[in-house]
């Protein structure tokens, strides 16, 4: 992963500090899968982790783009309304009797469009980002209500042949399309963090938005840029969503704004901002989808079990987060 | 050296803000290969001064000269990259990231829009053997100290080919070492042919590096001066502004005798208490009925000491005893709880709350103490308050008026009030008397000596030495954050020995231990 830029070598002395988060989660997913496959003997599949990537595909690339606002110190509360809006707007548009690429490119703007505004307002007014993107939120659901109060099936055939299109070895296991896709994302994410100066000033604006701006960094642009990838990165986890559903819904993802927040979380990416990597939050996501599976292989847990893991998880990784803060300073 | 021409020539400066003339007329010269030392008291106008060069304020009227271009720079990115870096006293660096990093942040060497990592690593080495500084340069800048993040956003400040390096108060937070460790590389630059302009509080450190001084005072120019030809108690008479035979001249005052209530138990005793960064350990007693003064420039670190007093600052070393009980002052409630209280110096920011009444700011401490579950009835408000109305004289008479509406003396009045509503038993006056005119100054001056002549312990800070010896029974001396001397106000003492005290730290005398 290009992610650890500066280590030139092996510097154990080092190593902890920056990546222990990191490190972390990978173990607790290495536990978790182990805890899996010693107990069910159907997990040990390979399949099983591919499905993990299927299902949750759309929430990594989403994750990817709330990793850039919350490396800065932000949040973006407006992802999964973002999300449903996107899958909608496609789903009417299609229905509409539009073509499949027209189609994907007005779907492709709306997010980064209202990202835009949404960072143009944090900057220029100095308002919370909590509150500017729970305008978004509002607004983005509302429209999915407005475009219609009941689901809208999508028949048109790019997007049930990318639904159905199965990438895979001999022995028949496979991915869906949509996990390259998020795979794609999350490299060009982790390539721009580590090498581009828009990345690396979102490491400083973490750091310090106050030296930031002494250093002569582009701090306002580089806010608005943030809110604007993550809005094509909802964007484009609308579309996958519709692909893997094959239709849109005016209820679809509520609430999914916070598994995503808790997925970066987990991932190691500090909610202060500064520190994390994409990475991280790749691993994030697949904490959470393997809580997900173990639950769905225990069969008699209720589904709210995940929430309930999920929320301690969170606690315990903000109270780290917190213990390794003290330590560092 | 200075036989060159200047790099930098400010002409005839004037800037004013509403209400305030912050620079009138003043003259500014800085020679390549010279460090060159801008002091003066806090509002003098050095960091305007600063301000008005790196383009961060305009300018009202004057014209700034860089090699031999005229120039009007609109704001520090521009000044910078003309050649005129500059270095805060708070380190503005991101702490997260790595030194080489913030070495180049936004100017990275790179390769089709990708940063050379390999690069930026290499030269941010280069950079720092310069400055002599050996360290990791992936090593997040966090893990190094002050004095090195320092040296890091120097190294930061020269790479852009700078003529002239501004150091704003670099080494406000540094201790000996790292102060020792800063002047190397400075003295470095300078042989480089950098011209530094170097603004601090501490006298030691600019006649350990300085070569030439300018002195500016309310805002114009004093003077500028070699280093050989203006001693140390000369520089401090030009920042305060008072001539020595001015000061001689002043009128004698009975001395207050220092015996009569020196004896017994102090009612708090601090030996070596002392705060990282803030004060220098020192040792004080004062006991029932004595007013000890703490005189000092500004930014000595009076207020420092007296908050370490208050428990406003948490000391990191050293031992408190109250009334011979070992204690240790943790924050304000447990220094009320022992019957100390606290004026502050800034009456607007941390003291008076504007628009609470007369009445309800006077009673504000006493409640504190109380506890909010206790109310105290009206009547004793009322008793209380017009009490200490008419004891201070406090104008207009009415406890009603919002205290925002009153004048700064009786604002100071009010604040003073509630405090001794509270009958502290010892009071830490700081700058009780800035600011008010000459009326008030002395009603408060008078009400000190009452107050002690009663018992009360007192705490007094001021920059007005006259005042500090006409009301002290022992005066502290301090400089460059440290207690340099004890002085019994005795007949040996008085302004101008007090003064080459602060100028030269050097005649320490051990009293009242």
């Amino acid at each position: 992963m290009s992610t650890t830029s500066l280590t030139t070598g092996p510097r154990w002395a080092r190593l902890p500090r920056r990546h222990v988060p990191v490190l972390v989660t990978l173990a607790l997913l290495l536990v978790m899968y182990g805890i899996g496959v010693s107990q069910y003997r159907a997990f040990s599949n390979v399949q099983v982790i591919f499905n993990v990537f299927i299902d949750n595909g759309f929430l990594l690339v989403v994750a990817v783009g709330m990793t850039f606002v919350i490396l800065t110190g932000g949040i973006d509360l407006s992802v999964g309304s973002v999300v449903a809006m996107t899958a909608m707007v496609s789903a009417w548009l299609l229905e509409s009797g539009l073509p499949a690429l027209p189609v994907l490119i007005i779907a492709l703007l709306i997010g980064p469009t209202l990202g835009f505004l949404m960072g143009c307002a944090i900057h220029f007014f100095d308002i919370q980002p909590f509150i500017v993107t729970l305008a978004g939120m509002f607004f983005a659901r509302g429209m999915c209500t407005f475009i219609s109060d009941s689901s809208i099936r999508i028949t048109d055939g790019f997007w049930t042949t990318m639904a159905q299109y199965r990438i895979g070895d001999p022995r028949g296991n496979f991915v869906s399309v949509s996990v390259l896709i998020a795979f794609a994302v999350v490299l060009i994410a982790a390539y721009v963090l580590a090498y581009t100066r828009l990345g690396r000033n979102v490491y400083a604006i973490g750091g310090n938005p106050q030296s930031a701006l002494l250093m002569g960094l582009p701090v306002g642009r580089t806010r608005i840029a943030v809110y604007t990838i993550s809005g094509l990165c909802s964007a484009i986890g609308g579309i996958l969503l519709s692909f893997y559903t094959l239709s849109g819904a005016p209820l679809i993802a509520v609430g999914m704004e916070l598994d995503v927040i808790a997925a970066v979380v987990i991932g190691g990416t500090v909610l202060t901002g500064g520190s994390g990597y994409v990475f991280g939050t790749v691993l994030g996501v697949l904490v959470l989808g393997v809580i997900q599976t173990l639950i769905t292989f225990d069969g008699s847990l209720n589904s709210w079990w995940t929430k309930i893991v999920i929320g301690g998880l969170l606690f315990a990784f903000i109270l780290f987060q917190r213990l390794i803060g003290i330590r560092y300073k | 050296m200075t036989d060159s021409r200047p790099v930098l020539t400010m002409t005839g400066i004037s800037k004013s803000f509403p209400g305030v003339r912050a620079l009138h007329n003043v003259d500014f010269r800085l020679f390549p290969g010279e460090v060159h030392a801008l002091m003066g008291e806090n509002g003098a106008g050095k960091s305007t001064l600063i301000k008005v060069l790196t383009g961060v304020y305009g300018i009202d009227e004057g014209t700034i000269t860089l090699g031999d271009e005229q120039v009007a720079f609109s704001g520090p990115m521009q000044a910078s990259a003309a050649g005129v870096s500059t270095v805060y006293q708070e380190v503005n660096l991101c702490p997260n990231l790595s030194v080489a990093e913030n070495i180049f942040i936004g100017r990275e060497p790179r390769l089709l829009g990708a940063v050379r990592w390999g690069e930026v690593r290499r030269r941010a080495r280069q950079l720092l053997t310069r400055l002599d500084l050996d360290i990791d340069v992936t090593a997040p800048v966090a893990s190094y100290s002050l004095a090195v993040q320092q040296m890091v956003a120097i190294a930061r400040a020269i790479d852009v080919q700078a003529r002239v390096l501004i150091l704003d108060e670099p080494t406000s937070s540094l201790d000996a070492t790292e102060v020792a460790q800063l002047f190397r590389v400075m003295r470095q630059l300078r042989d480089e042919g950098i011209a530094i302009l170097f603004v601090t509080h501490f006298l030691d450190q600019v006649y350990g590096i300085a070569d030439r001084i300018t002195v500016l005072r309310n805002g114009t120019l004093v003077g500028e001066y070699p280093i050989a030809e203006l001693p140390q108690l000369a520089l401090v008479e030009k920042m305060i502004g008072k001539e020595l035979d001015v000061l001689e001249r002043l009128e004698e005052q009975p001395r207050r005798e220092l015996a009569a209530v020196e004896g017994g138990t102090p009612f708090v005793a601090v030996s070596e208490l002392g705060r990282k960064g803030a004060v220098a350990p020192f040792s004080l007693t004062i006991h029932a009925g004595e007013v000890v003064g703490l005189a000092g420039l500004l930014g000595s670190g009076r207020t420092e000491a007296a908050r370490l007093f208050f428990g406003a600052d948490r000391a990191d070393r050293g031992e408190v005893t109250v009334n011979g009980k070992p204690t240790s002052l943790r924050n304000p409630v447990q220094a009320i709880e022992y019957g100390i209280g606290f004026c502050s110096e800034n009456r607007r920011a941390e003291g008076i709350i504007p628009d609470l009444s007369v009445r309800e700011n006077m009673i504000l401490a006493m409640q504190a103490a109380r506890g909010w579950l206790r109310p105290i009835p009206r009547r004793r408000q009322d008793e209380l308050v017009e009490q200490y109305i008419k004891a201070l004289s406090i104008r207009p008479a009415n406890p009603d008026v919002p205290v925002r509406n009153l004048s700064g003396g009786n604002q100071q009045k009010v604040l003073l009030a509630r405090w001794l509503i509270t009958e502290p038993r010892l009071l830490i006056l700081d700058e009780p008397t800035r600011g008010i005119d000459i009326g008030a100054k002395a009603e408060i001056q008078k009400l000190v000596v009452q107050l002690s002549d009663g018992g009360m312990a007192v705490l007094f800070i001021s920059a007005e030495l006259e005042e500090v010896l006409r009301l002290s029974h022992k005066v502290a001396v301090m400089r460059d954050r440290e207690m340099v001397a004890q002085l019994d106000n005795d007949d040996t003492v008085d302004a101008e020995r007090v003064m080459q005290t602060i100028a030269s730290g050097s005649t320490r005398k051990e009293a009242s231990q």
